[in-house]
């Protein structure tokens, strides 16, 4: 299986998080999540192209954070690029549409497990 | 409410991350800890500066003052120097945990945190407070502020070193016959008004007392803050206790019970002093053949009917305030040649 067939959710960890904190709890995590992933992701566009590197990796370090707090391994993984190798060479967009579509994945799986 | 009984404590949760903060509140809420949360690190240190938590769970990559610079005020900050601080964070690198720790952090939890390794590292920190909590508070009792604060700022070595020093032995006479002759709880509440008054004499002198069995207590001047005529200050205690003595005497006279009365006795000398114990329970002491001289005087008090009895290092220390009766050389126990001995007592 590739990085790219590999499931948005690692279900095992995402099980793991409801037993330690509760499934009500985790699905209110899960909307807090999707509220504010969207604005780490513009936050992530913005400092790209303006020169702002700290911010840029912070955002980055912050998705990066959340994405493996549910499991959303590859999410995490391509978080966690850009935090340690800041804004790519040429400006990032591909990197960035990447990070988008897998958000994408990671966002509608998590609504099926919360409404699980 | 938290319990300290049940391991429960009031905690701070420092994190800019929504989604992180929310969890670890949560997990420390079913731990059953109480937790409050701040968005970032300026935020952190007005609510511990306003507040009162146990311990802090911090993050380290926050807008406005990031968790390295939160750690560096709380170095520089006497009241929350000793606040543990658990670094809950995602950065990567071994570099960024050494920094932690170095500026002081208690322990470091990679996000995501795993439930069951938070809950043990913060019983362990919450542990290590709470000694940490009870010799201070054991140094408070013993100790004048200035002292404990030295101490605290110079931490706990257990190592001895030499000192100039004058040292007391205090206790209370006929003590025994006393304690059978009333009901416990006089002798309890007697006691305690003796060290009160004892305490005050001795810390008012600049004198720190290090220990107190049953009715006898020692006390040392000179150490482990220096202290200028050390000997002289031991003197002044001494009439100062035995004035204050006088007086509870007085009181205790005219509420139908018998007088007490102590003996002292004072030797000065080079001594070792320093802290024995563990790092978990220490009592500062003084060794040598100064400590053994005071003892030895303290206990011949008895025989000779004299309330305060210097040695002759002691008495070469003491100006004209005093009138000095020297007694010859007595063989103390303990003490292969005889000492010169001096009552002490108030002058003209």
């Amino acid at each position: 299986m590739t990085m790219a067939d590999a499931p948005p959710i690692d279900n095992a960890m995402f099980i793991e998080l409801q037993e330690s904190a509760g499934a009500d709890f985790v699905a209110e995590l899960v909307d807090t999540f999707l509220e504010e992933a969207p604005r780490m992701l513009a936050e992530l566009r913005a400092t790209a192209t303006t020169g702002r590197p700290d911010a840029f990796r912070r955002a980055a370090h912050s998705l990066k954070s959340n994405a493996n707090t549910f499991g959303a391994t590859k999410l995490g993984t391509l978080a966690r690029d850009l935090e340690l190798n800041g804004v790519p060479v040429g400006g990032g967009d591909a990197e960035l549409d990447a990070l988008a579509r897998e958000y994408e994945r990671v966002r509608a799986r998590l609504q099926e497990l919360r409404r699980a | 409410m938290p319990d300290p009984l049940r391991g429960s404590a009031r905690l701070l949760v420092a994190d800019d991350n929504k989604v992180n903060r929310l969890l670890l509140q949560r997990s420390l809420e079913l731990q059953g800890h109480a937790v409050e949360c701040a968005a970032n690190g300026r935020v952190a240190l007005e609510m511990l500066r306003q507040g009162s938590y146990d311990l802090m769970l911090l993050d380290m990559e926050m807008p406005e003052m990031d968790g390295f610079q939160v750690l560096e005020q709380l170095t520089n900050d006497k009241a929350l120097r000793d606040l543990p601080v658990i670094v809950t964070s995602s950065l990567e690198g071994i570099a960024h945990v050494v920094r932690c720790i170095e500026l002081g952090a208690e322990d470091y939890l990679t996000k995501p945190v795993n439930a069951v390794l938070l809950k043990a590292r913060i019983g362990a920190s919450l542990e290590k407070k709470r000694l940490r909590d009870q010799q201070k508070e054991l140094v408070r009792r013993f100790a004048t502020s200035e002292v404990a604060q030295d101490l605290q700022q110079s931490g706990f070595a257990l190592q001895g070193r030499h000192v100039d020093a004058t040292v007391m032995f205090c206790d209370i006479r006929g003590f025994t016959s006393l304690v059978e002759s009333q009901p416990p709880e006089e002798t309890i509440e007697l006691l305690n008004t003796y060290y009160t008054l004892m305490f005050d004499a001795i810390n008012g002198r600049g004198g720190v007392v290090n220990q107190m069995i049953g009715d006898g207590l020692m006390a040392i001047f000179g150490a482990p803050l220096p202290l200028e005529r050390h000997a002289e200050a031991a003197a002044l205690a001494a009439l100062d206790m035995i004035e204050m003595i006088e007086l509870l005497a007085v009181e205790r006279k005219s509420a139908g019970r018998a007088p007490i009365r102590i003996g002292i006795g004072i030797g000065t000398g080079n001594l070792v002093a320093g802290y024995t114990g563990t790092q978990q329970r220490a009592t500062y002491t003084c060794i040598g053949d100064t400590v053994n001289v005071a003892a030895r005087l303290e206990q011949h008090t008895k025989e000779v009917a004299r309330a305060i009895l210097v040695d002759a290092a002691t008495r070469a220390e003491l100006g004209g305030a005093f009138a000095i009766e020297p007694l010859g050389a007595v063989e103390l126990r303990g003490k292969s040649a005889a000492v010169e001995v001096f009552a002490l007592d108030r002058g003209g």
